[in-house]
């Protein structure tokens, strides 16, 4: 296995588990198991197990290395020389797994969808731009940027609507983009994610050449997990182009005033979301639009940037579910938090942060009190 | 679903039991080099009475039950020697409650010394309490169980010494109050005036009850730490200039460090210094006066304060230390573990050739961390030894490179400090018959069954 | 047109030969210690003959008349017993007052060497010299035939950046493969010198560099001062970084805004082995419109950070020396305190900021004035 020579290092001394400041643990699998198992320091030492051949490829072993949510809060805050490559070990892991075909159902139907269908709901793939239907997002010609959806933004509801929105807003300040509509496909982070690399590669080189065949040279991605993997894995592909999150462009667009906002009072807390964060070291741009609207106060969750916590859904978990579900599943921790902060809307700048976080308030019962909006959407309501 | 697992489950819920093999490897074993045991079960429990419920039907099936914190103790003091079921104290983290002006706090049995100063700087920024450099994880329930040693130690003892009341889950599954608690509702002495029966659990490693509550002393924390080293070449002069520095009472806390890297650390000791102060001149002030201790060592040229670059400080101010955990990747390779008997500090010399003697022989990259107790009272002398997890070989050496200090230590009037099993006997054995005795009675009349974490302390 | 010069691995890994080849490892092999042959040139009859006795008489750490300056001058050279090498604090000085071409310092730590007058802790000592043996991980830029050499001051590393060292970067080199060593006449240890400063001229020698600009006083003295008077050669040109910055500075004309601002400057001792190359000091301010104040403690009269104070002579001299030496800043209205060394920044850098003087580096302070900071 990669990284072999780098296992057995792990002291398990656990500092990968808590913020920096030692106030929470924080990370996701290991708050909603609670057994050292699901903490970096016990995948790391049962990854060495197995490949002793101490302990089998069983349910609970796949059920521990695919509930990670590669969040990188270990990668983050592990004290060690090779806390760099703590997410990869674990994707190494799940690779070895995928390789010999041995995987949690929900992960094997995930891939099996994209495999078939590009996208993992097994909608046709001749659907896919219709979320943009009624838009006046323009199909991607010759455009300054490609704006890139993702699987999510282009089939769910909740995530469509937040494309819409995000699609408008650039268009009305000006930007020119286009979109590939029936003919994008799955960008490959959580499935590569998920171990498939194989598959990862196969989508990536697809995508490559699409995007060089329409000569695309800027890409603005909606979803912070494309352009993660835009940013970090397709260079090595063939694939250079320049890549934005959407938050990026916009954030100066509405420093410049080419958006002019109204006033609206309320309390808003950033959720940082792991891949444009910790992953890729983006904090500022959201915030920075959050902060230029008028009335808005920004207030800060005591985990936040990079000791934000996960909202479960990265690493696959979005769609396979394994560590979803229970009082202690990370999204209905966030909330909490968020609610401790006193903010009434939570701002995220990801769709699937966006479900899991609305799925937790509905969990949680308190839709009174607080609101989940893309960042996009909260510019939107006090547009001029 | 066993009989046993179906009756934990219902007092923790399904989640938090576990019967897998997962649990049984990582459970069986923690980061040092004693030999690996399986449990035959773990448990995550979040209440009190979830434990006290837990502690029972462990009675009535005779079954061991082994309380672990963090598991970082490093002697293997968490392996389930004899299997049963492993407590896993860590859902149980809460700092309950904070008074103020009587300086301590009430936390629970898992909760983590980094949560507890994280919680005091963000709430409470005038308190502060005795930090081990363990890492963050480790609890405080097990710190004070295995009579640990944080940055106020040579202020105030061992931080044990520092416990204001205990509440404990007895073998039989009773909650017992220990201190003042248990006839006042403040949590002020964990003994005195009364007969301090906090010594029926502390030291003992779980095998006469669980701590579930800790009430620990607080201390005032000024708003400015610095941190001085002095370095000297000669070992024989180091227990001077302790006694120096503690006549002083200027310092926070008093450490010592031999090793051979980075280089900067070669061929010399390093009494590492932490001051504080509320303003400059407090500080200011503090400084002169241990400098103006060692003066005469600075005269003969047996010792001087380095010059500390910038970048070293915060390395060194920060609590804990993460530094220290680092250690156990020196040869890339993941571990270490460390022998570190109480001692007298006039020993400083005798520890310190003894451990380069040790690493030159079994071929080991080692550290000499030594912490200054009380005024000079003793100190811990830690004989600490990096090895590569991969490297069976590597690892053996430093198992009987330890041996040696075990026998070392007995020989030169030191006590174990979270002794192995291997060491408990020993000092069982060389330990005064009355006292010896006095330890069987208290330990077959609290736990009769010796389910408490057993092979631990056992006197036969 | 330079060309670009790059080192061949075979380069690369001869200077990692000398690496582990410490003292110990050559006293053991037997092998002849190199040290040995290098002598230093003294000429006694000067002294004679000397009609001031500048270096004792100047000493601001010692008290004496010319004709007791004269009489330990003579102790000293003969290899008598003299208080002078119990109480001579390492500042350096005498170097630059000594305008006779002597060096006093240099023989003074000859004879502390030869009597076993320590000056500082053997600890510390011990310290520095296994701080600075060299173990092959020293850094090398895009080496040209002009290069910038931050001897082993990582601070360097940051320090140097922007448009003053455009025709240069990134061709620098940095480690204890280039460290000068000078710093062990402050432990009265010539023997190190003796022995690594050749096998550091060789590694620039390797390099087949022909300029060197010294970013550090120490390194520069070594090239002009240490190396001449123990006769070593030195095959390639040292320039001092003052008057590279003030010829850049130049350059850039127009570019240059005065700052109108009034500072200090803390002189290092290292600066003593180069006093021809003080005056830039004066130049430079001039150059970026800075107000250079005019205090007791400057120019021949500097004091010491107080950093080597410390380590060597403990709590009351440092603190002294220090606090002359900030009052006189404070007293003459400095707002800014300019280090040419950033050893002595680290030492006074907290201390100066309590009193509301901002402490700053040369080069960072010229890079201010080019709009940069
Ligand atoms: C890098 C490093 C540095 C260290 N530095 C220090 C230091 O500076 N000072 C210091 O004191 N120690 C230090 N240690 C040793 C040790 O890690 C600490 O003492 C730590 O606080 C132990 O806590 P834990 O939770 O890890 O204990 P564990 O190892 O989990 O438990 C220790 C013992 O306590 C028992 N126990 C645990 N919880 C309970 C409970 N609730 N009730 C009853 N019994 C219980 C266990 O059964 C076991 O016998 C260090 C260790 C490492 C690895
Ligand atoms: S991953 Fe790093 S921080 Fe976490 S337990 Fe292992 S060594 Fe410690
Ligand atoms: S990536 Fe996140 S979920 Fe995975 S082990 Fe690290 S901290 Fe836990
Ligand atoms: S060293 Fe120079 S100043 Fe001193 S006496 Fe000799 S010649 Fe004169
Ligand atoms: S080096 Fe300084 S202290 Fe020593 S004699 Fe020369 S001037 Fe005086």
């Amino acid at each position: 296995m990669k990284y072999q020579d780098i296992i057995h290092r792990c002291f398990r001394c656990g500092y990968c588990k808590f913020t920096s400041d030692y106030y929470d643990f924080n990370c996701p699998s290991y708050r909603k198991f609670g057994f050292e198992t699901y903490a970096p320091g016990g995948r790391m030492w049962l990854i060495q197990a197995w490949l002793n051949g101490e302990i089998k490829n069983s349910e609970r072993f796949q059920e521990i290395l695919f509930s990670c949510a590669t969040c990188a809060n270990c990668v983050e805050h592990c004290v060690f020389t090779f806390s760099d490559d703590l997410v990869n070990i674990f994707i190494a892991a799940r690779e070895e797994m995928v390789n010999k075909g041995i995987i949690p159902p929900p992960v094997r139907d995930y891939l099996k969808n994209i495999n078939t269908s590009g996208n993992p709901y097994k909608e046709p793939a001749n659907e896919r731009g219709k979320w943009a239907d009624g838009t006046s997002i323009p199909a991607y010609d010759g455009h300054e940027y490609l704006f890139y959806i993702g699987c999510v933004g282009s089939y769910d509801e909740r995530a469509k609507k937040i494309a819409r929105t995000v699609g408008n807003v650039l268009i009305e300040a000006g930007v020119s983009l286009g979109i590939l509509s029936n003919r994008e496909t799955c960008d490959g982070n959580e499935v590569r994610s998920l171990g498939e690399i194989g598959l990862f590669q196969f989508l990536a080189e697809q995508n490559v050449t699409l995007f060089k065949e329409l000569r695309v040279k800027k890409i603005i991605t909606l979803d912070p997990h494309a352009f993660n993997t835009f940013t970090q894995d397709y260079p090595s592909l063939g694939g250079e182009f320049e890549i934005y999150h959407y938050t990026q462009v916009l954030a100066p667009l509405i420093q410049s005033k080419k958006l002019s906002l109204k006033d609206r009072e309320a309390k808003i807390t950033f959720h940082d979301p792991c891949y444009l964060g910790r992953h890729n070291g983006e904090y500022e741009a959201p915030r920075k639009i959050l902060e230029s609207i008028p009335g808005f106060s920004l207030i800060e969750m005591d985990q936040t940037r990079e000791n934000a916590l996960c909202c479960g859904g990265g690493g696959g978990n979005f769609f396979t579910d394994i560590l979803g579900g229970g009082e202690d599943s990370p999204n209905r921790i966030r909330v909490r938090q968020a609610l401790d902060s006193g903010a009434q809307i939570i701002a995220v700048a990801c769709p699937q942060c966006a479900k899991m976080l609305e799925d937790a308030v509905k969990a949680e019962e308190v839709g009174h009190k607080i609101e989940v909006l893309d960042v996009a959407e909260i510019v939107v309501r006090p547009l001029a | 679903m066993s009989d046993i697992t179906l009756s934990l489950a219902q007092i923790v819920g399904e989640q938090y039991v576990s019967n897998k093999a997962e649990e049984a490897y990582f459970y069986a074993r923690d980061p040092g080099l004693m030999p690996a045991h399986k449990p035959d079960y773990v448990v995550v429990p979040e209440t009190v009475e979830e434990v006290q419920k837990i502690v029972r039907l462990a009675s009535k099936k005779k079954m061991p039950i082994v309380p672990m914190g963090a598991g970082m103790s490093l002697t293997g003091l968490t392996i389930p020697l004899k299997g049963g079921i492993v407590i896993d104290m860590k859902r149980m983290n809460k700092v309950l409650e904070v008074h103020e002006k009587a300086r301590y706090v009430i936390v629970e049995g898992g909760t983590s010394h980094g949560l507890l100063k994280a919680c005091l700087e963000k709430n409470y920024p005038r308190l502060r309490h005795s930090v081990p450099d363990s890492p963050a994880t480790s609890t405080i329930a097990a710190n004070v169980m295995i009579h640990g040693q944080g940055r106020l130690t040579q202020q105030y003892g061992f931080n044990s010494d520092m416990v204001a009341g205990l509440e404990v889950v007895l073998p039989s599954g009773e909650l017992c109050k220990i201190g003042s608690c248990s006839l006042s509702p403040e949590w002020f002495s964990k003994g005195a005036p009364l007969p301090d029966l906090s010594g029926l659990f502390l030291g003992w490693f779980g095998a006469t009850g669980i701590i579930t509550k800790v009430a620990l002393k607080l201390y005032p924390r000024k708003k400015m730490r610095d941190v001085e080293i002095f370095v000297t070449d000669r070992e024989d002069l180091v227990p001077d200039m302790v006694y120096e520095l503690t006549h002083t009472e200027m310092v926070e806390d008093i450490n010592i460090f031999a090793q051979p890297l980075p280089v900067i650390f070669k061929d010399n000791h390093h009494i590492t210094l932490f001051i504080t102060g509320d303003t400059d001149e407090e500080l200011e002030f503090k400084r002169k006066m241990i400098w103006d201790s060692l003066d005469g060592f600075i005269k003969s040229k047996d010792g001087g304060f380095m010059s500390l670059p910038p970048v070293m400080k915060p390395t060194l101010l920060e609590m804990p230390q993460r530094s220290v955990s680092r250690f156990a990747d020196v040869r890339k390779g993941g571990g270490f573990e460390y022998s570190g008997p109480i001692i007298a500090v006039e020993k400083y010399p005798e520890c310190s050739r003894k451990i380069m003697e040790l690493a030159s022989q079994y071929d080991l990259a080692y550290s000499a961390m030594a912490r200054i107790i009380g005024r000079s009272h003793c100190m811990m002398f830690g004989f600490a030894f990096t090895f590569n997890r991969a490297d069976p070989d590597m690892m053996e050496r430093t198992r009987k490179a330890l041996q040696e200090v075990a026998e070392f230590a007995l020989a030169a009037g030191g006590v174990y400090w979270k002794p192995t099993v291997d060491e408990q006997r020993m000092a069982i054995e060389r330990m005064d018959p009355n006292t010896r005795n006095l330890m069987k009675m208290i330990k077959t009349n609290l736990d009769p069954q010796g389910i408490m974490n057993p092979g631990n302390w056992e006197v036969h | 047109m330079e060309v670009g010069l790059h080192i061949p691995f075979s380069a690369k890994t001869e200077f990692l030969r000398h690496d582990y080849f410490s003292m110990d490892k050559k006293k053991a092999s037997g092998l002849p210690i190199g040290g040995t042959m290098y002598r230093l040139t003294f000429d006694e009859n000067l002294c004679k003959t000397c009609p001031t006795c500048d270096c004792l008489v100047k000493c601001q750490y010692m008290d004496l008349k010319v004709d007791e300056a004269k009489e330990e001058m003579i102790k000293i050279i003969n290899g008598d017993d003299s208080f002078v090498l119990q109480d001579c604090i390492t500042c350096y000085g005498c170097e630059e007052y000594c305008t006779r071409g002597n060096h006093p310092f240099y023989l003074i730590t000859e004879r502390r060497e030869e009597k076993g007058i320590l000056t500082a802790p053997r600890a510390i000592t011990k310290q520095w010299v296994n701080i600075g043996e060299q173990r092959g991980k020293y850094k090398l830029g895009d080496i040209k035939q002009k290069i910038l050499s931050f001897g082993f001051v990582p601070e360097l590393l940051e320090l140097v950046q922007g448009r003053l060292f455009d025709d240069v970067m990134p061709s620098y080199v940095f480690g204890q493969e280039f460290f000068c060593n000078v710093v062990y006449i402050h432990f009265a240890n010539t023997s190190i010198i003796k022995e690594r400063l050749p096998l550091i001229i060789d590694n620039f020698r390797k390099l087949g560099v022909q300029e060197v600009v010294c970013m550090h006083d120490e390194c520069y003295g070594a090239f002009t001062s240490l190396a001449p008077a123990y006769g070593m050669e030195v095959p390639f040109k040292p320039i001092h970084y003052f008057e590279y910055l003030y010829n850049r500075l130049k350059e850039l004309g127009d570019e240059v805004r005065p700052l109108n601002i009034k500072v200090a400057y803390q002189r290092p001792c290292s600066s003593r082995l180069s006093p021809d190359k003080h005056h830039f000091v004066g130049d430079i301010m001039e150059l970026i419109g800075v107000d250079l104040v005019e205090r007791e403690y400057q120019a021949e009269n500097a004091l010491c950070c107080g950093d080597v104070l410390g380590m060597i002579y403990g709590y009351d001299l440092k603190n002294d020396v220090q606090k002359r030496n900030i009052d006189d800043m404070v007293e003459h209205g400095a707002e800014y305190c300019v280090f040419n060394c950033p050893v002595c920044q680290n030492a006074l850098a907290a201390k100066i900021t309590k009193k509301a003087i901002k402490p700053i580096h040369i080069i960072d302070l010229c890079r201010m004035a080019i709009g940069e900071k």
